[in-house]
């Protein structure tokens, strides 16, 4: 096995449209991972802190979009004496290609801070594969 | 500075900013070899004692590790990313790895009362000071 690479702190990156917000707080982007399969496409975005009940997802106009909220109120007893990141809620859209994915069999995981989004694809677009004569 | 959070719609803007506020600071007076290093870790006090937050989504359990003594705390774990066999990825920005890291807090701390605890993809350690490091009230006469 290949030996292990070092991991490196990943600076957030702040959402820049702040289109919805109406406070002031910074919003963050999850780390987002897309690969495809045969059947489906797989969305796998890192949002640290967010539990299963605070992730809101919804497919809408072909947009995927996913909020994650934090619960901030357990830092309240608490006092920052050395920070090297700071924390807010989640949020980042997706455009999908129209009729693609079967909208209403999206599957959502959520493990450890990664939520994990399967999204079946339509049956036209399923690759086919050709037999080789 | 103590946190306020009379009010809500305010209350996390202020609270990061209060965050910034400590961005680096010189609180763990340069004895610590590896800022910067991963994972990223926030300290917070808790009257006497501390808490330490640490944000590291996708672990398991079982692949970390973590070891306090006197006033070093070692983190260490391993993250792997699976996408199956034929995936074809479209979009790369989670990374995998290993990690050991050692912080050296200013202050003692008590091994045997830490506790650790990793949810939701977040570790939080309460570290209780050590009760030789407890400041004590000097009655005057």
């Amino acid at each position: 096995m290949a030996p292990l690479q070092d991991l490196e702190v990943q600076q957030k990156r702040e959402l820049e449209k702040k289109d919805e917000s109406t406070i002031p707080a910074r919003v963050f982007l999850p780390n987002t991972d897309i690969f495809e399969t045969d059947d489906a496409l797989t969305v796998v975005m890192e949002m640290p802190g967010v539990n299963r009940e605070h992730a809101d997802i919804t497919v809408e106009d072909n947009v995927l979009s996913v909020a994650g909220r934090i619960d901030f109120s357990k830092y309240e007893k608490l006092q920052p004496v050395y920070t090297e990141y700071n924390v807010g809620h989640y949020r980042r859209s997706f455009s999908l290609s129209p009729n693609s994915f079967d909208e209403h069999k999206i599957g959502a995981e959520m493990k450890d801070g990664v939520l994990t989004l399967t999204l079946p694809k339509a049956e036209r677009l399923k690759s086919r594969r050709i037999p080789l004569k | 500075m103590a946190l306020g959070f009379a009010d809500p719609f305010d209350a996390l803007f202020r609270f990061q900013r209060a965050l910034d506020q400590r961005l680096d600071s010189d609180w763990l007076e340069d004895a610590t070899s590896g800022v910067g290093a991963f994972p990223p870790i926030n300290v917070f006090r808790q009257g006497n004692d501390f808490v330490a937050v640490i944000e590291m989504p996708g672990f398991s359990k079982d692949d970390l590790g973590l070891e306090v003594r006197g006033n070093a705390i070692r983190i260490s774990g391993k993250k792997t990313i699976d996408y199956g066999g034929n995936a074809s990825v479209h979009r790369r920005e989670r990374v995998s790895g290993g990690f050991d890291r050692t912080i050296t807090l200013p202050v003692q701390l008590d091994p045997d009362r830490v506790i650790a605890e990793y949810r939701d993809g977040v570790l939080a350690l309460s570290l209780p000071r050590a009760a030789s490091d407890k400041p004590k009230a000097i009655k005057i006469s």
